[in-house]
């Protein structure tokens, strides 16, 4: 997904503050910030007034002496420790409550897999379907259980108020309940190099009775759509944009526009053609035969992408050739 | 002048670079951070600069991930760590209990050396591929990006050790050396700040040393400890890591609030207010900052225990945080309140480490810092604490403390010119960025939705103007080492034992140890015009 498509979805800005309270927790979550703002305020208020009171009171002048005060006051330290205390265990018991909740998935929440690898999402639904998007239902709690492939990264929904990381070699968890029917922004929030800030998607909730329209019809997109049309399906849901553009535009990868059929040097100094089989072992093995003047990064895909799937990238790719 | 001072003592490069003299380690160390805060300055203008616009402005994706980890890497480990101790406390420490010089000079020495050394690794960094792992290093991204996390991370292993062995000095040093009939209690604060940072750098460094050199093994031998792909656990290298560092953010901060209680005092005229309660809050903030580091992980994937007990362990270090500058203002309560250069830093110091304090208490909360964790909501927050506060206070001891150690006074008029530039340049680079990350603007981000612009290009220009202020304030402080008027023993009034020494001090710093007296009573100091400065009148 790139930058400019999301653009409109995130036009939104919400209160001065805050992003929409798009979630279940996001109001939760709000009114502990409120709390926190007003204390902070008062006390920041308090302390530079006071700075500023003295500036002017006692500010050296001609004919101003300090005068000689208590060098200190037990009682008086004494409450100035004790007051600021009961307030942060306040604070603390407040972000603690909310946090039990943002921290413990309701038990009939709807799962979804996610996936995480350089530099691209992935959501799996419960029927075997995998898209780029999250899509999800309105007033449902959505559990994900995500799993990185290569190196640390973290799952943000700002609407949400959603964080989590996700880490190769574990599982980790987070849930929300989506509540504003509409499209908000997924960014990565733990750097994981080049594509960092690229590793984008968005959230789509869907109105009521949507979302399994929705998922019913992209599920059997290998049997409706010609093969060249479930290719580019795929091309974007399994995130083959954030490094291989269409249009010739330098990425990552080697651009797919004069791709099919060209003959393409490699890293090694040999070259090959670009055919049926070099595609399908670079998608399943991208380390074997790599793109010269391009870094050894590509993911594989192996037992990510079935046959048919290939075979409908494949005819994507050749479509981009005849056009 | 021609009279015998530790800068014309002896004379020739190797009687600086062999010194065994506090104050011209202090001096060497000064010279050298400020060319490592120079060069982390450069880095971070150019952050700003490509930050102007959304998409590319003047450089690609991975040479910005670079310039943000050199800008952190550096600052942190060249500058900030060794800052106000290593350079001014290395200076003022010996001569604040009335000793000819620190504990163990050799070991003084040897820990400027090895800085030395470890600005070499990073420089050889920046010639060997770089550096993008963040300055966090985070596993497995870099055990298996391919820039030079080796030669970083050995140069930050040797970095730890300079810290150790000033931090061992001192605590000796504080222990051992300090004058007949001088209690702790009769010490002044700044060394209570720097005894307390210390017990932190020689109890919390060779953790970090120990996991950096995990690190280099994982890496260079491919033994499996933190990288899954080998077996090894990610979040384990995030607890070692912040186990270190942060307890690292008191190394830079307890310093610093040393620096203060002494400009409140002096510039007030006024004997510190509630000298015990400051003195105990930096050994508590030293002891609880040990046992808070889980903060920093509370979306990480570490258990949902762990996470409350640590927020609820990170608020109480915000109560000994309070005290001081509750303390501060009561300090400047009836006082005479002098508006002098040292002193405008002193009162940013309050300004700008409030709200970095009081921000802390959002990202202490776990509801609300699930939102904001690596947001710029928390780059704003650490860089009000860090820069608004240490940097803030270590160019309110520079300007303290340089007639001391130049003997040269500089130009009054350009001081507050650019403290006022730094105060108004800071505020802009840094209040949209808790606007921009309280809606959601991830940190370490290259290319950012449009509607940040407006306030990404505010920060820039804030960056602008706070260059500005301090390239304004090398070239004044420069000026004044050729032209500047000669310093008195005593330019602002303060009543520890540094200002009973000439400007710049002698080389054996007193020809008799002077008398224990309460370096808080300034009532015996009065303003001798001939002299230019103040003079004790019995």
């Amino acid at each position: 997904m790139n930058l400019a498509a999301l653009m409109p979805l995130a036009q939104e800005m919400g209160s001065f503050w805050m992003p929409p309270k798009s979630s279940t927790v996001a109001p939760a979550v709000d009114a502990v910030f409120t709390l926190i703002f007003w204390i902070a305020a008062v006390f920041f208020v308090g302390i530079v007034g006071a700075m500023v009171v003295f500036l002017v009171r006692y500010r050296r002048r001609p004919g101003h002496e300090a005068q000689e005060t208590a060098s200190h006051n037990t009682a008086l330290e004494l409450t100035w420790s004790i007051i600021p205390l009961i307030l942060v265990v306040v604070i603390f018991y407040v972000g603690f409550k909310v946090y039990l909740d943002m921290a413990t998935p309701p038990a009939n929440a709807y799962e979804i897999q996610v996936h995480a690898q350089k530099w691209s999402w992935s959501f799996t639904y419960p029927n075997g379907y995998v898209d780029a998007d999250l899509h999800v239902p309105l007033d449902r709690p959505v559990k994900l259980v995500m799993q990185a492939d290569d190196v640390l990264h973290s799952f943000y929904v700002p609407a949400f108020r959603v964080k989590m990381d996700v880490v190769p070699g574990r599982y980790t968890t987070t849930w929300f309940q989506a509540t504003e029917p509409g499209e908000y922004v997924i960014f990565c929030t733990e750097y994981c190099g080049t594509g960092h800030s690229d590793m984008l998607a968005s959230v789509v909730v869907h109105e009521p009775g949507g979302f399994d329209v929705w998922l019913e019809a992209a599920a059997n997109f290998l049997e409706t759509l010609p093969p060249d049309e479930a290719g580019e399906k795929l091309y974007v849901a399994r995130g083959c944009p954030q490094c291989h553009s269409v249009d010739g535009s330098a990425g990552i990868g080697p651009t797919f526009q004069g791709l099919w059929g060209s003959t393409h040097a490699l890293a090694d100094g040999s070259s090959v053609t670009v055919e049926e089989n070099y595609v399908r072992e670079s998608i399943l093995d991208p380390q074997a035969q790599v793109s010269a003047g391009y870094e050894p990064v590509m993911p594989t895909y192996q037992g990510r992408l079935k046959d048919e799937e290939i075979t409908a990238i494949i005819a994507y790719m050749k479509k981009l050739q005849g056009q | 002048m021609g009279t015998d001072n530790y800068l014309n003592h002896t004379r020739g490069i190797r009687s600086w670079l062999f010194t065994l003299d506090h104050k011209r380690v202090g001096v060497m160390y000064l010279g050298s951070i400020t060319f490592a805060f120079f060069l982390g300055g450069v880095f971070a203008l150019l952050v700003r600069t490509e930050l102007l616009t959304a998409r590319e402005t003047i450089v690609e994706a991975d040479t910005y991930n670079h310039l943000f980890t050199l800008h952190g890497a550096v600052m942190i480990f060249l500058f900030i760590i060794p800052g106000i101790p290593a350079a001014l406390g290395n200076f003022v420490l010996p001569l604040m209990l009335g000793a000819k010089d620190v504990a163990f000079p050799r070991l003084n020495l040897a820990s400027y050396h090895l800085w030395v050394i470890g600005c070499i690794f990073f420089v050889i960094t920046l010639h060997t591929g770089g550096l993008d792992t963040g300055w966090t290093f985070y596993t497995p991204y870099s055990t298996t990006t391919n820039t030079a996390v080796i030669a970083a991370t050995a140069g930050a292993f040797i970095l730890g050790f300079a810290s150790i062995f000033t931090g061992i000095n001192f605590i000796v040093t504080i222990h051992r050396l300090r004058p007949p009939g001088m209690g702790w209690f009769d010490m002044p604060l700044f060394l209570w700040s720097l005894y307390a940072t210390a017990v932190i750098q020689v109890l919390a460094t060779p953790v970090l040393g120990i996991t950096l050199l995990l690190l280099m093994v994982e890496r260079a031998l491919g033994v499996g400890i933190f990288d899954p792909a080998l077996g090894g656990d990610p979040v384990l290298f995030q607890h070692f890591f912040w186990f270190y560092s942060h307890p690292a953010v008191y190394i830079m901060i307890l310093p610093a609030m040393g620096i203060m209680s002494e400009l409140v005092s002096i510039f007030s005229r006024k004997h510190i207010f509630g000298y015990t309660f400051i003195a105990y809050s930096s050994i508590a903030i030293a002891l609880l900052g040990f046992l808070v580091w889980g903060h920093h992980m509370f979306v990480s994937g570490q258990s949902s225990l762990l996470t409350m007990i640590f927020s609820a362990l990170t608020f109480t270090v915000s109560i000994p945080s309070a005290i001081k500058v509750f303390n501060w203002l009561a300090t400047m309560y009836k006082g005479s309140i002098s508006l002098q250069t040292p002193m405008l830093y002193a009162l940013s110091f309050i300004f700008l480490f409030g709200i970095g304090g009081l921000t802390g208490l959002f990202l202490g909360a776990l509801a609300t810092d699930v939102h904001f964790h690596d947001t710029y909501f928390v780059v704003a927050h650490f860089h009000y604490v860090m820069f608004g506060g240490t940097a803030i206070a270590f160019f309110g001891g520079l300007h303290l403390w340089w007639p001391k150690i130049t003997g040269r006074m500089y130009s009054e008029f350009w001081g507050r010119i650019a403290a006022l530039m730094v105060f108004v340049g800071f505020n802009l680079t840094f209040l949209p960025q808790f606007l921009m990350g309280s809606h959601g603007m991830p940190r370490r981000y290259y290319n950012y939705l449009e509607q940040f612009t407006p306030l990404h290009q505010a920060s820039s220009v804030g960056a602008y103007i706070m260059a500005a202020g301090l390239f304004i304030m090398a070239g004044y402080l420069a000026y004044s080492l050729f032209k500047g008027p000669r310093a008195p023993r005593n330019p602002w009034g303060g009543g520890s034992f540094e200002w009973d020494t000439p400007s710049p001090p002698r080389h054996d710093n007193f020809a008799e140890p002077p008398a224990a007296r309460d370096p808080y009573d300034f009532d015996g100091l009065v303003r001798d015009e001939a002299e230019g400065g103040y003079v004790r009148r019995d």
